[in-house]
């Protein structure tokens, strides 16, 4: 009885907040709301993690028909040749349905996903799901530990969180209508950190020019480097 | 009080902070309101919660997991006012929930596995939406089985129950009404999938975990919600 009633607390509450959403934003903007229900036209893709603390419309402020926003376990990216998943269904979509113009990437601090990759073990074979996600990333964990053997475990997660920002970011250009519209200028591929610690929020461009897409170890170049705190 | 705007107001208050050697020295705290009231006109003021940040930081216990859609217009946070920490989020296509695979998606396996089996969450919402190009991409899968995509089309077909439910049951409404059908249909569907996943059957048989679908709908302004609710009847006389 206890359980029943304390979750009818929080619907009571999520129905508040939805009557409240209506009356504030939703009548106080009803020409915007008209014409984003005929369509949408974001410029922004979005790949940011599932982690409760780090929604990008909370900490970035974006707007309804501003992005399209895909979130996985770790904000990971897999390649091309790894085959059909949710994030690269979503991925098609944006790119050429929406024909988005940028793709954010985002990670963040304390990221459980990352966590557990750096976690694995080198040789089992893991039957849970987690560890079959999170492997998409290897190719950070790899570079990290190469990196960072002087660190200690919490470090080197931290580096790995940035490190598979820049793997999934290589990998989005093992897609070959995103490389294509990177390479004419149509696309913007950027990094993103959050690290809700000390609440900042760095940012970064791919280089496209001077990256090699083909390099599998995760070498990406970029620019327009910015830290915001 | 006249015609002050907001504008007016903000530049009113930073002229009091440019030093003048003719004025009095503002003292330090006068200086400090006087910047936070800016900041507060400003929109831009800091968390008012420092010690629910700070606790974050250390670790996440959201009482939700939630699967929304990748659409732009249909944010949970910008909806349902999801704070930090409140609900651990998964935005696919369409906020389908594949059946239970250990060799495939393992990406919505591996969110679900995390938010139930590691964060423990108490409730799991499935939010569909109106107009979702997801859904719309479902209804008009070719028949052949044909496809013009790489990815979109093996990933809506996870939908296809809930397309031949529909079909059969609303297959005399024009097209867009079937759609709006499918839209909810499909969270349905994605309840039912839910539990083919061992931990949330687990969870579910010990009345720790709920399931709930909703539906917004933003052309008419409107939410929708339902629970997932199983009944045992007395035993059947023989």
């Amino acid at each position: 009885m206890e359980r029943v009633e304390h979750g009818t607390d929080l619907f009571d509450e999520m129905k508040q907040r939805f009557l409240s959403f209506k009356k504030h934003k939703y009548m106080q903007n009803l020409e915007l709301y008209e014409k984003l229900a005929k369509d949408q036209a974001p410029k922004f893709m979005v790949i940011a993690c599932a982690d409760s603390r780090v929604c990008p419309s909370s900490i970035l402020g974006f707007q309804p028909g501003e992005a399209f926003v895909v979130r996985n376990v770790a904000n990971m990216v897999p390649p091309y040749e790894n085959g059909p998943s949710e994030t690269n269904a979503g991925l098609e979509f944006a790119v050429n349905s929406l024909k988005v113009e940028n793709i954010l990437v985002i990670g963040h601090s304390r990221c459980g996903g990352i966590r557990a990759l750096m976690s694995m073990h080198d040789d089992v074979e893991t039957s849970s799901l987690i560890g079959s996600w999170v492997s998409v990333g290897m190719n950070a964990r790899v570079r990290t530990k190469a990196a960072t053997k002087l660190l200690n475990f919490d470090q080197q997660c931290k580096h790995c969180e940035k490190e598979s920002v820049n793997c999934s970011l290589v990998n989005l250009l093992t897609y070959p209508w995103v490389e294509e519209k990177v390479r004419n200028g149509e696309l913007a591929i950027h990094g993103g950190y959050y690290d809700f610690v000390d609440c900042a929020f760095e940012k970064w461009t791919l280089d496209y020019k001077e990256s090699n897409p083909i390099d599998k170890s995760g070498k990406v170049a970029v620019k327009d480097r910015a830290f915001w705190f | 009080m006249g015609n002050l705007s907001l504008e007016g107001a903000i530049e009113g208050l930073k002229k009091l902070l440019i030093p003048n050697d003719k004025d009095e020295q503002l003292n330090k705290e006068l200086e400090t309101k006087i910047e936070k009231l800016i900041s507060e006109l400003l929109g831009t003021t800091p968390p008012m919660y420092p010690e629910l940040f700070s606790e974050l930081a250390k670790h996440q216990t959201p009482k939700f997991l939630v699967f929304a859609c990748s659409d732009s217009r249909v944010s949970p946070s910008n909806i349902l006012d999801f704070q930090p920490g409140e609900a651990f989020m998964f935005r696919n296509i369409a906020n389908l929930v594949p059946p239970f695979n250990q060799l495939r998606y393992s990406g919505v396996g591996a969110a679900i596995e995390y938010a139930v089996v590691k964060l423990n969450v108490e409730n799991i919402l499935v939010i569909g939406h109106s107009r979702c190009g997801g859904i719309d991409r479902l209804m008009e899968l070719p028949e052949d089985g044909s496809t013009e995509n790489d990815f979109i089309d093996d990933w809506v077909q996870i939908g296809l129950p809930a397309k031949a439910k529909v079909k059969a049951e609303f297959g005399h409404l024009p097209l867009d009404e079937q759609k709006r059908e499918c839209e909810k249909e499909a969270v349905n569907l994605s309840l039912t999938n839910l539990q083919t996943y061992p931990y949330v059957r687990e969870r579910m048989a010990r009345k720790a975990l709920a399931l709930r679908g909703g539906y917004y709908d933003f052309v008419e302004g409107c939410f929708k919600l339902w629970e997932v609710k199983s009944i045992i009847t007395t035993p059947i006389h023989n």
